[in-house]
């Protein structure tokens, strides 16, 4: 059994989600290859080979593969997967944009955001806003799977010494074309990845007011997010938000601030350690899955945390 | 240009779901059904389309059991022009949708098709992007804004770190983010004028369409529920907490 991970990878380096793949195909045993596909990615490829555990690094070096256009690296991944038992790649939104792409091409069914590796062929994955868990099996000859980067411990990023190995193989549909990218600046741990995230919701008021959580998040080495009420409203922007829309997150500690708790919210956040909720309302529903809860003016209890911790 | 828009029946958002106690799955008995929440954002950006004059015909597709009918209606007093259900069984698998999708799209040739990036039932996100692969075409995942610039589609995308835009050949797959548009609500009239308007039911068999899957659920079990909590009376003995009980800080 071999097995082919679809690295992600921006600015020139491996994406921490890359990491919590490769983990996932770790569980599910075999050689595990890793794909770097994208324009001039050396550098990547070169600290693909030094992840703990991978056996082989394909670099697809090419033009059409900048921007991960899916028209252009699903062609890729298809003509590469035939000699893999698995091909896996992080539930981002690059891995979610591609990989059906692939699977249909294949001719299989797609798993999408796998929790936990049940057998080879069987794997553990939410529905319904993360309110049931299917265990789902696959009969294909290639298994094609998102993995939920929360749902498995990061691999080492050193220690590994793969072959790098070039693929020849050049994939233009020339249906689409990259135009632009607007990204949000931060200086903040990334959300996904953070032990600590504070997140704001309605409560908050105003975009203004969020400040108070930048000030709470510097003080802890946090993450901020939000909830889709915050974003909506225009508070803060939409890749802060946390949810099944938004993002899965699962830190050691996350500190709900004036989010009511929707089904919606909490399919993003209840798998982490250790809830905090801070809120007025005492029958707002956040109270019934939070370690801690807090019935306060978030304007009073937040700056009071802060001076505090 | 013709625009096909997809939607699918789900559980209404706000439903709280349960598992059933065999855990074969999840417990749909005399549970609100609705049309789910991404493909009512698809089908007011192609009314959007029709009023600024790019779409000329919406068509609304549904690929689900006889029941997905009030959905199609309800698509059609939004605004789309005829409805066409393909009769199946309920709870497929999404490339057996898509390839359901792709016989629908052959017939029809539209030049663009509109979906929703997921259902919340299945959380899959795939059939938008199965159906690209099918019929060849680009796909603008997660769109937040489209626009229609001569034989180009600009998409411009939610992506991890912030916002991605591409041009996209015509025909192509666009699927709906949240924020793409707000829908409307259909009003009394154009409920009553829905009811007039041409609903086509078609079998997977007319279309020469297998819907065999190589995915199997075996089990559905509730999630692990959390240990209830405790309130604290000030943000001290949080902190005190947060440090000595729980040692997150």
């Amino acid at each position: 059994m071999t097995i082919l991970v679809v690295a992600e990878h921006e600015n020139g380096a491996v994406a921490p989600a890359t990491l919590n793949t490769v983990a996932a195909a770790a569980k599910i045993g075999g050689d595990i290859h890793v794909l770097v596909a994208g324009a001039s990615v050396g550098g990547v490829a070169e600290a693909a080979a030094k992840i703990a555990g991978v056996a082989k690094v394909l670099v697809a070096d090419n033009a059409a593969y900048a921007h991960a256009l899916p028209e252009n690296v699903a062609p890729l991944i298809v003509e590469l997967a035939k000699g893999y038992s698995h091909v896996l790649a992080p539930a981002t939104t690059n891995g979610k944009n591609i990989l059906p792409r692939v699977a249909a091409l294949l001719d299989v069914d797609q798993i999408s955001e796998i929790v936990s590796v049940e057998a080879a062929d069987t794997f553990k994955r939410p529905i319904y806003a993360g309110n049931a868990i299917a265990t789902v099996q696959s009969s294909a000859s290639v298994k094609v799977i998102t993995v939920r980067t929360t749902g498995f411990d990061a691999v080492a990023a050193e220690g590994g010494s793969a072959a790098v190995e070039a693929v020849a193989a050049a994939h233009n549909a020339g249906i689409s074309a990259f135009v632009g990218e607007e990204l949000a600046k931060s200086d903040r741990p990334e959300l996904t990845a953070a032990k600590i995230v504070v997140s704001g919701g309605r409560g908050m008021g105003n975009g203004d007011n969020f400040k108070h959580l930048y000030a709470l998040a510097d003080k802890l080495g946090a993450a901020v997010g939000a909830s889709r009420a915050a974003v909506d409203a225009g508070f803060v922007p939409n890749d802060m938000q946390v949810g099944q829309t938004g993002k899965i997150v699962a830190p050691q500690l996350y500190i709900a601030v004036g989010i009511s708790g929707a089904i919606q919210h909490l399919a993003g956040m209840k798998d982490s350690k250790v809830i905090v909720a801070i809120n007025k309302d005492e029958e707002a529903p956040i109270f019934q899955v939070a370690d801690y809860g807090l019935v306060a003016d978030l304007f009073e209890a937040v700056p009071e945390l802060e001076k505090l911790v | 240009m013709k625009v096909l828009v997809a939607i699918k029946r789900v559980v209404d958002y706000n439903v709280k779901v349960r598992v059933k106690a065999d855990n074969s799955g999840v417990d749909l008995a005399n549970v609100k059904m609705s049309m789910n929440p991404f493909c009512e954002i698809a089908v007011e950006e192609a009314v959007r389309l029709k009023e600024k004059g790019v779409a000329t015909e919406i068509v609304v597709v549904a690929v689900g059991p006889a029941t997905a009918q009030e959905q199609l209606r309800t698509a059609l007093a939004l605004g789309a022009d005829r409805a066409i259900l393909v009769e199946a069984a309920d709870e497929l698998n999404s490339l057996a949708v898509a390839k359901a999708l792709k016989a629908v799209v052959d017939k029809e040739q539209p030049q663009l098709v509109i979906l929703g990036k997921q259902a919340i039932d299945s959380d899959n996100n795939q059939t938008g992007q199965m159906l690209a692969a099918l019929t060849g075409f680009a796909q603008g995942t997660f769109a937040s804004k489209v626009e229609v610039a001569g034989d180009k589609l600009n998409v411009t995308r939610e992506i991890d770190g912030g916002l991605q835009t591409v041009a996209l050949n015509l025909p192509a797959i666009v699927t709906t983010d949240l924020r793409l548009n707000e829908p409307r609500y259909a009003s009394l009239p154009n409920i009553m004028k829905a009811k007039k308007k041409p609903l086509e039911t078609v079998t997977p068999d007319a279309l020469g369409v297998t819907l065999a899957s190589t995915n199997k659920t075996i089990k559905v079990e509730a999630p692990a529920a959390r240990s209830a909590g405790i309130k604290v009376k000030s943000v001290a003995e949080l902190v005190e907490k947060l440090k000595n009980e729980a040692k997150v800080i």
